[in-house]
């Protein structure tokens, strides 16, 4: 019975429940990253701009979700044209598909894969955010998403993964998202900040984290999240791969941890949380486009380098004088970059393809594809992120006031305040002109 | 009436509240404070980057007693914030003209 069922699959995949269920799962794991992205963020502002870094995270997963359900899924998944964007009128607002219509080739619904890649849509934009902290209009934020994902997310997507898009077609191995996803934002966020400028008081304020437990909460979740990420991407479980992605996710980012630690203990003096949580991060970028092509020790090996060159770039920013301020570029387009070239030397042309890296007698042919994808994609999304981050810069402007920014994104912008410090701490002073200035807004609406 | 005030660590709070009150101070007020003194700031590393962190959080006790009792409330509180190391803070005491109890309109050593 069981041979019977396995012979009918591989002639026309049926619909796997095991597979469906594993999948859905994994969507909501990979939404669950966006929320600790936010986190990761948030806590690593100053208490003034914090609500405004976990916002402009949050609303990604309202924006883009519409605009996927709309459009999104059919530029990225549609049929292919030119080998450089996809149509399908049936994926218009999900419109034409049958709930038990297959993804082409596998054993999951369609209806499946479309929220799986939903949720990397989301979270794509999202890394951007922390290039531009305390400083970016929400409106204008939104805005860009918007537009970003547009020109940007849904195409890179067709290229790297859409059947026929020229990337795809080439032979480059991206496994979940190291070109689509964090060379694309960390390259969007380069070409943002290029244009929209530092920071008030950048490298001359002490501007530190407001609280380390939340971005360490935020790496936790991050983590946690990822495996959905990674090992969802293989988009079924049906020969092993997808576990062997797993695995590698673990590993790697274990190694990625420990070697940003070491760096920085050696360089620095301490062994630091945001060190601990910023290794995690950039071994998980790293492994991304990897893990399903190299051995788990290949994983350990890809992890530690990607924790120490990320360790040593997160500083460019002060030679060069950008405000990447939380490290985007640093982590995201660097690890990303990394892991997707890495793969050139660690596939062991036994996991997910046959195709080996340098390491494994495979000679430079992988290593050649990688780089051609890594250049593709951060050229494409470095310009275009910097042409609508300059449109909207010139139309409805993209940053707030300098007083605003001073004074505080949060207020401003959300009217909002993060913390209520009451009790002994202190501040509850304000607590006093508290109901006179509510009272004021409300008769001013009178007024008016 | 003096008010003495104590600038001080942060964790030697308890001990302080414990002596004043072994001691019969009836009431005190805290406020969380920041500065520095003769051991500055210190320094903090996030991604590599130095921050010189010169505001150091701080203590800040004050309390109202009588003349007499002044120069002994001022030892309990050295007594107990003392750990010996660089930045135990300081004490002092200021004279205080009068005083009135909110609750009942007593004034002067009366209200303390």
């Amino acid at each position: 019975m069981a041979s019977a069922i396995t012979t009918l699959a591989a002639d026309a995949p049926t619909l796997s429940a095991a597979n469906t269920g594993f999948m859905l799962i994994c969507s909501a794991l990979v939404m669950l990253m966006t929320p600790g992205l936010a986190f990761f963020y948030g806590g690593m502002v100053r208490v003034k701009s914090s609500l405004n870094m976990l916002m402009m995270s949050f609303i990604s997963l309202g924006i883009v979700t519409i605009l996927w359900v709309l459009y999104g899924f059919s530029l990225a998944f549609g049929t292919d044209s030119g080998s450089l964007i996809g149509w399908n009128s049936d994926y218009v607002g999900l419109s034409g598909i049958g709930i038990t219509e297959l993804w082409d080739g596998y054993t999951i619904p369609v209806y499946v894969f479309a929220v799986f890649q939903l949720m990397f849509a989301v979270i794509t934009p999202a890394l951007i955010s922390g290039a531009l902290a305390d400083r970016v209009k929400f409106s204008a934020w939104a805005l860009f998403t918007a537009l970003w994902v547009t020109v940007v997310y849904f195409p890179v997507a067709h290229w790297v993964w859409g059947a026929g898009g020229w990337l795809f077609e080439l032979g480059v191995i991206d496994f979940a998202g190291g070109t689509a996803v964090h060379i694309n934002a960390g390259a969007a966020a380069l070409g943002v900040i290029l244009v929209i400028g530092k920071r008030v008081g950048f490298k001359k304020d002490l501007m530190r984290p407001h609280s380390l437990p939340l971005v360490m909460l935020g790496a936790g979740l991050l983590w946690f999240g990822w495996f959905g990420f990674n090992a969802g991407s293989w988009l079924g479980n049906d020969d092993g791969v997808g576990a062997v992605m797993f695995v590698n996710t673990q590993v790697a980012t274990a190694a990625a941890m420990l070697a940003w630690l070491g760096y920085e203990k050696l360089r620095h003096g301490s062994f630091t949380t945001l060190g601990a949580a910023s290794g995690a991060v950039a071994g998980l970028v790293a492994i991304t486009p990897s893990g399903g092509s190299c051995s788990p020790l290949g994983a350990i090996a890809i992890g530690a380098i990607a924790g120490v060159v990320c360790a040593m770039a997160v500083g460019l920013k002060y030679k060069f004088n950008f405000d990447d301020s939380l490290d985007v570029v640093g982590v995201h387009l660097v690890g990303g970059v990394l892991g997707s070239l890495l793969v050139g030397f660690f596939a062991t042309g036994g996991v997910q393809s046959d195709a080996a890296g340098l390491f494994y007698g495979g000679g430079l042919a992988q290593l050649g594809k990688q780089a051609i994808g890594v250049f593709a994609v951060l050229a494409y999304s470095l310009v275009a992120s910097a042409l609508l981050a300059f449109l909207l810069d010139k139309t409805i402007g993209m940053r707030v006031t300098e007083d605003d920014e001073v004074s505080g994104i949060d207020q401003v912008e959300h009217a909002e305040t993060a913390y209520d410090f009451s009790g002994a701490g202190g501040g509850a002073s304000s607590r006093s002109t508290a109901v006179p200035v509510s009272v004021a807004a409300a008769s001013k609406k009178v007024d008016a | 009436m003096k008010l003495i005030t104590a600038i001080v660590k942060p964790h030697r709070l308890d001990e302080i509240k414990d002596a004043l009150q072994t001691f019969g101070v009836q009431g005190l007020t805290v406020t969380e404070a920041s500065g520095y003194g003769r051991q500055r700031g210190h320094t903090e590393v996030y991604r590599g980057a130095e921050y010189t962190v010169d505001l150091v959080p701080k203590i800040r006790i004050e309390v109202l007693v009588d003349d007499d009792a002044a120069d002994d409330v001022m030892d309990v509180i050295v007594s107990a914030a003392h750990t010996g190391k660089i930045g135990d803070g300081k004490v002092w005491s200021v004279s205080v003209d009068s005083v009135v109890r909110v609750r009942t309109g007593e004034r002067g050593a009366e209200a303390l």
